[in-house]
């Protein structure tokens, strides 16, 4: 799975980091970093973090896969 | 079926941020038609900002940063070809291979790619970089985990201090080279630079401003040993972090008629894209960081962005008028908004700063290293950016949106001793400056050929 959190929106609420402190961190006071490429054992982790997201931030989901059609 | 705007073909050019969006956006608004988007790129859709991020504090490998999707997009993929011209009569995009798309509607999103070092055969030495793609971000994560002696980054845009916090953070030593007085002076103006200046100094970063680098230096084997600088002194490097800004790949565009130029392709409040007449096209659409719009908040001025948020936002509008008859379109007023984290602190923009004459501090202050700054033009505001302040920005967005008085009225109660007290916002002319600025007002002409065209007959 591959997440993107749409920093133009994230408040820096940190709810993520709580429910899945292997994927999302702070960065100083209020800067997410996170791992773009979910490990399978993180994903139910993602995506109560991704519900939780007070401004709905953090959208999960698969690439695009090469040669798709 | 010509005239059902639900069916039919389209072509996107550009597989990246604001392709992908748009694609989604088309099969979410009901297109049930044949949708193909075009990209030079091999890779699938991938996002850019960890790139000088997580990416380069090793936190990601450059090729995990893929896109996801926020459903299936029905699309044919065509990925690792170029378009090479675009046939507004035939209705036709060519394609490096050959082969050519027909279209009923197009949306070109072909982004920017990095500035060049000009000097080609110096840009050719092994050790210096650009940063745009995940493979150039590949290539130079990997010169930083080999623990180089000293890495030199030229311009001190948001792109050029990423880089160099990322470095500090890492341990590695890295002189910045600024041809403006500090760095991020571009986008934010004199008195956010001071701040940036600071936090380069105090993480351990050689800051060197108002100089240019003339020349870099190879080893006679090909290898980047160093460059030297217009103030005669030199700096011994390893690696070299070329970070002068990007350039809209709009070549492709040369012979289509369309108002493209180094600005960008011009398009209107709902991203139909203008000949060079400045006649508004019907078929052909623009988003993301190629585009250039008008903006009302913004005296109407055509606007250049190189926002993330704005190429998300723009596909969407782009998207829904290509599947919508004339009185359902929507304009593209979303207020510019990005951010960017570095030395530990999240600066946040919205708005425009450049487009100011006058700033007050609202919240906080330099020292604390956390506040709101918020500029303002001809009595109004115009821009906000906070530094660690995040949940203030939606507060200044509605007084941009609204057009408050500036200075902002009292609004938040740990308001600055300073809110009163206006300072020149301080914003220099672009072309003293090393990088490009990342929001830029471009006038209002959609066309700058318009002023030469001669009517005949
Ligand atoms: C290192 C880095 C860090 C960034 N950090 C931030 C940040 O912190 N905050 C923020 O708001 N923004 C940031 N950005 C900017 C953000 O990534 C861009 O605004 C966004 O990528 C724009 O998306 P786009 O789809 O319009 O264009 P692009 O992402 O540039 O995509 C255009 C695509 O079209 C392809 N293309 C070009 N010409 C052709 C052609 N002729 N035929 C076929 N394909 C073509 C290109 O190769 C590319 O894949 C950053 C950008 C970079 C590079
Ligand atoms: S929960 Fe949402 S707003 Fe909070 S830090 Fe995470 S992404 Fe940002």
């Amino acid at each position: 799975m591959q997440i993107v959190v749409d920093l133009t929106r994230c408040q820096g609420y940190a709810q993520c980091v709580f429910l899945a402190p292997d994927v999302f961190e702070l960065h100083g006071e209020e800067g997410l970093l996170y791992a773009t490429a979910v490990p399978d054992d993180q994903v139910e982790r993602v995506r109560q973090a991704a519900a939780a997201c007070p401004v709905q931030a953090i959208l999960a989901g698969e690439g695009v896969s090469a040669g798709a059609r | 079926m010509p005239g059902d705007l639900q069916d039919g073909r389209i072509v996107i050019v550009g597989a990246s941020l604001a392709g992908l969006r748009a694609a989604e956006t088309l099969r979410e608004e009901g297109f049930t038609g044949s949708l193909t988007v075009v990209g030079d790129e091999p890779h699938p859709p991938y996002d850019r900002p960890p790139l000088s991020k997580q990416v380069l504090l090793g936190k990601a490998s450059a090729d995990t940063t893929a896109l996801p999707m926020r459903r299936d997009t029905d699309a044919d993929w065509r990925l690792g070809v170029a378009a090479t011209g675009l046939d507004p009569l035939e209705k036709r995009v060519m394609l490096a291979d050959g082969e050519s798309l027909p279209f009923d509607r197009l949306l070109i999103a072909t982004g920017t790619r990095a500035r060049p070092w000009p000097n080609p055969e110096e840009a050719s030495l092994d050790g210096v970089f650009t940063l745009r793609t995940s493979d150039e971000a590949g290539g130079l994560a990997e010169r930083l985990a080999a623990g180089p002696g000293r890495v030199l980054v030229i311009g001190a845009g948001f792109t050029g201090s990423e880089i160099a916090s990322a470095c500090r953070e890492r341990g590695i030593e890295v002189t910045v080279a600024e041809r403006g007085p500090a760095p991020l002076v571009g986008a934010l103006g004199g008195t956010l630079s001071k701040l940036a200046a600071v936090m380069h100094r105090n993480h351990g970063v050689d800051l060197r401003c108002g100089v240019t680098v003339t020349t870099l230096r190879g080893d006679g084997n090909g290898r980047f040993t160093g460059a030297d600088l217009s103030d005669g002194s030199r700096v011994d490097a390893d690696v070299c972090v070329v970070a002068l800004g990007a350039v809209r790949n709009v070549e492709w565009l040369a012979e289509s008629g369309l108002a493209a130029g180094p600005r960008g392709v011009a398009c209107d409040a709902g991203c139909r894209a203008f000949n060079m007449y400045g006649i508004v096209t019907d078929d052909v659409f623009v988003a993301g960081d190629v585009s250039r719009f008008p903006h009302p908040l913004f005296g109407y001025q055509m606007l250049s962005l190189e926002h993330w948020g704005n190429a998300v936002a723009q596909a969407e509008v782009a998207a829904h008028n290509m599947v919508s008859p004339g009185p359902l379109r929507r304009p593209h007023l979303a207020v510019p908004t990005f951010w960017s984290t570095q030395f530990g602190l999240n600066i946040k923009s919205v708005g425009v700063p450049t487009y100011s004459d006058h700033v007050v501090i609202a919240q906080g202050s330099l020292e604390a290293r956390r506040l709101a700054v918020v500029y303002g033009f001809q009595g109004r505001v115009t821009a906000a950016v906070t530094v660690d302040m995040a949940k203030s920005l939606d507060y200044y967005k509605h007084l941009i949106e609204t057009a408050a008085p500036f200075p902002p009225p009292l609004g938040s109660a740990d308001r600055a001793i300073a809110a009163d007290i206006t300072i020149p916002s301080d914003v220099p002319d672009p072309s003293g400056l090393s990088h490009g600025p990342t929001v830029a007002l471009t006038g209002h002409l959609p066309d700058r050929r318009l002023t030469v065209v001669q009517p005949t007959g």
